[in-house]
């Protein structure tokens, strides 16, 4: 694997990463936003724990009443056609490669109509970039889907696939997203960001958006009422320094527009793919989203990965900032494809939440309790 | 630095008071530690003792497990290991076959072998005895840590001699110490329910102490997750410290966790992080007599294993090979369950700590020259290199 690392030197890494935290502890049990030098400190002190007690006030803060929600949902890749060649990624099949599809009609239907009758709520769609699908055909889509199914939250399209439509059908931003709010999109998952900084980005995914258009798709969306999540895959080829920098052009966003509802982090999963490498391990999941927790001060809500994490890892996360289980899923096409095949049944995810000392609650996409 | 809020917000202010004196704790002490939501605070203190013992040195061992026979008598409702109609097929190892297990890794340098099985009466005397000398045979400098006590009872009937003369015989064959299985939890209800066939904790107790009287070191353990109570937890592990005061020859402790795939209580819930490292952080503040506390990472997964480091245990047990008594999640039936000792280096020095290759009585192997961090491909010096993962 290719590594992208930067060496400090010893004497300088000693005095200024090594020092005790107490300084950022004081910060944050005061209510204080920390700064980007903090938050590498923080990636190189390695207890744990005490990275959990500052993760856990931030989150006791924000949520004081020990409950951890979930949202009975359901993934749709809607197609696997993708031209992109992502080197992280062992899903896509390029246009007119074999295996390639994109879901009938009448199979997406049946699927939402499966999670409705299990009392699920969200349907999370997204897919690859695929140049035969235009704005048109996804607001066909989306309107049948409202027209047959009025109740259920279409959590739909990152900005990868936002950004694609735009350019294909050749419309402005801020029209495109626009137009699928008014075909029935209630908002959008933040994936697709993996690292915000372009050195990760022409790495492992050169020929996707740049990270300032990312961005740009967000503070569009926002901008035109539509509300998102955003997520961080880590582990690939990043260094620290790219994790914080990414978690800072978050913090900046959110100051801006407030229309991120949740923040979600998980490793790269490197079974299969062109990137290969190792899988960062349960300590580096669970440090990474402690930071994250204290550094997203303006970020209500933080989710656990269990997708990737498994049930066990997944669970003790609650101990270190997050505060929401995420979805049932019911399926999962993308990263059971990189070696990751962690189911979680809704009797087992409230079990887990009880397991750790918290109160199980349903939630909806825009994180309020349904009963 | 540690915060007093942490405790006081978890009510944990009197037992940190004690752990940070080295005082003993309670049973009442033990079971609050059980009751209280926040793992973390329970954790932290654990950490306390675990860090004023070992400092940041986590240990591991190049091992092997060989599980002879799966052919038992006992039919314990927790295992999923013995043959059974419907279950798995019977297997008993010729003496040649012990010696084919050996040999397959005969290029790892391994320090100890570890042989457990299930309670097969066709078995003689000299079986038991032909198998130690056999190990020894193939791999004269390895540890042999063999037979539970539940293993030396049956041996004790098919010798009908006195158990300080078999004692004797087989560590004359090669015996160096006992594993710690076969009491699972010490508590006559739980004995009765789940495996009343096999010997009650008195009995145990007392081939334990035999032991000890033998001039033998022992590992001991606590199954957990399936019918017990936290009440009789904790009576466990007050009755293994007991017991430890009274010989010390007791060398680690390790909390298993129960796993009901093909078990008669098949419908019990899997095990969970929360559980694992609770246990084993409980373990850790209660047994202050045990130098050591294992996270056994085929029952706790490699992940939790890696996270127990900051939850009390020092020990995350070794390589391994084949094991086929529990399966790792989702891995069923797949007998080899091996991590290299890259792996356990990884596991260890991302989470900060120092890995430490270890004989079976925890002495140093010394391999750090050749140690290399996994991550940079350069040698592991110092504390500061392996905090840096990437």
């Amino acid at each position: 694997m290719i590594t992208l690392q930067q060496d400090t030197p010893a004497e300088t890494f000693e005095a200024n990463v090594l020092r005790p935290i107490d300084d950022i502890q004081t910060k944050v049990f005061n209510d204080q936003r920390i700064s980007f030098d903090d938050a590498l400190r923080l990636f190189r002190h390695s207890n744990i724990l005490e990275l959990a007690e500052m993760a856990d006030y931030v989150r006791t803060k924000k949520h004081p009443e020990p409950i951890v929600t979930y949202v009975v949902g359901r993934n749709i890749n809607y197609t696997n056609v993708c031209w992109v060649r992502c080197s992280f990624c062992n899903f896509y099949r390029v246009p007119g490669q074999e295996g390639g599809y994109v879901l009938p009609r009448e199979v997406i239907y049946q699927k939402i109509q499966e999670m409705v009758d299990v009392g699920g709520i969200e349907i999370l769609l997204q897919g690859g970039l695929n140049p035969k699908l235009k704005i048109d055909w996804y607001e066909s889509l989306f309107a049948d889907i409202m027209d047959r199914f009025p109740n259920v939250i279409l959590h739909a399209l990152s900005p990868a696939e936002v950004i694609y439509i735009k350019n294909t059908s050749k419309l402005s931003m801020d029209e495109t997203l626009t137009r699928l709010k008014t075909a029935g999109m209630h908002s959008l998952p933040g994936g697709g960001a993996e690292i915000l900084t372009d050195r990760v980005r022409q790495h492992i995914s050169p020929f996707k958006d740049s990270a300032e258009e990312w961005l740009d798709c967000m503070r569009s969306a926002h901008r035109v009422g539509l509300r998102s999540s955003a997520t961080m895959m880590y582990g690939s080829v990043d260094t620290i320094n790219d994790r914080v920098e990414h978690l800072e052009k978050l913090r900046l966003l959110q100051d801006e527009t407030g229309g991120f509802t949740a923040f979600i982090a998980w490793n790269y999963q490197p079974d299969g793919t062109e990137l290969g490498g190792r899988r960062a391990s349960a300590f580096d999941y669970m440090r990474t989203i402690a930071i994250s927790r204290i550094y997203l001060d303006n970020f209500d809500n933080l989710q656990a990965s269990w997708v990737t994490q498994g049930a066990r890892v997944g669970q003790l996360s609650l101990r270190y900032g997050v505060n929401d289980f995420g979805s049932t899923m019911m399926e999962e096409n993308v990263v059971s494809t990189a070696g990751c095949v962690f189911t979680v049944p809704i009797e087992e995810i409230e079990r887990l939440i009880i397991d750790s000392g918290y109160e199980p609650r349903r939630r909806n996409t825009r994180y309020e309790f349904v009963s | 630095m540690l915060n007093s809020r942490l405790f006081e917000k978890s009510g944990l202010v009197e037992i940190w008071h004690k752990v940070e004196a080295n005082e003993r704790l309670s049973v009442a002490d033990g079971l609050q530690l059980y009751k209280t939501p926040d793992l973390n605070a329970v954790g932290s203190l654990a950490n306390i003792v675990r860090e004023r013992l070992h400092g940041d040195s986590t240990y591991y061992v190049r091992n092997q497990h060989i599980n002879y026979t799966n052919v038992c008598n006992k039919g314990c409702k927790f295992c999923s290991f013995y043959a059974q109609k419907g279950g798995p097929e019977p297997y008993s190892m010729t003496i040649e076959e012990v010696k084919n297990k050996l040999r397959a890794h005969l290029d790892v340098p391994l320090k100890e072998v570890h042989m457990v099985g299930g309670i097969n009466p066709k078995l003689p005397y000299s079986f038991y005895l032909d198998m130690l000398r056999a190990v020894k045979e193939i791999r004269p400098d390895v540890h042999i840590k063999a037979f539970t006590c539940v293993e030396i009872a049956e041996i004790h009937r098919q010798a009908d001699k006195p158990l300080s003369e078999v004692f004797a015989d087989l560590q004359e064959a090669g015996l160096d110490s006992l594993p710690g299985g076969g009491i699972e939890i010490l508590s006559d209800r739980v004995h009765m329910e789940l495996f009343d066939r096999k010997l009650d904790g008195d009995q145990w107790m007392d081939i334990s102490r035999a032991a000890a009287k033998a001039g033998m070191t022992q590992y001991a353990t606590m199954l957990y997750g399936h019918i017990e109570t936290i009440e009789e937890r904790v009576e466990h592990l007050v009755k293994m410290r007991a017991l430890q005061d009274e010989t010390g020859h007791f060398v680690t402790f390790t909390p298993l966790s129960f796993h009901p795939e093909g078990t008669q209580l098949a419908d019990k819930p899997h095990p969970t992080g929360d559980g694992d490292l609770r246990n084993i952080a409980v373990s850790r503040l209660m047994l202050d007599n045990f130098a050591h506390i294992k996270t056994f990472w085929i029952m706790n997964t490699p992940q939790v294993s890696q996270l127990a480091q900051w939850y009390g245990a020092d020990d995350l047990d070794g390589t391994i090979h084949e094991y086929e008594i529990t399966y790792q999640d989702g891995a069923i039936g797949d007998k080899t369950q091996v991590l290299t000792r890259p792996q356990l280096v990884s596991l260890i020095s991302e989470a900060g700590r120092i890995p430490i290759e270890r004989d079976s009585h925890y002495n140093q192997i010394p391999t750090v020259d050749e140690m290399l961090d996994p991550v940079r491909n350069k040698p592991v010096r110092t504390r500061v290199d392996l905090l840096v993962t990437n």
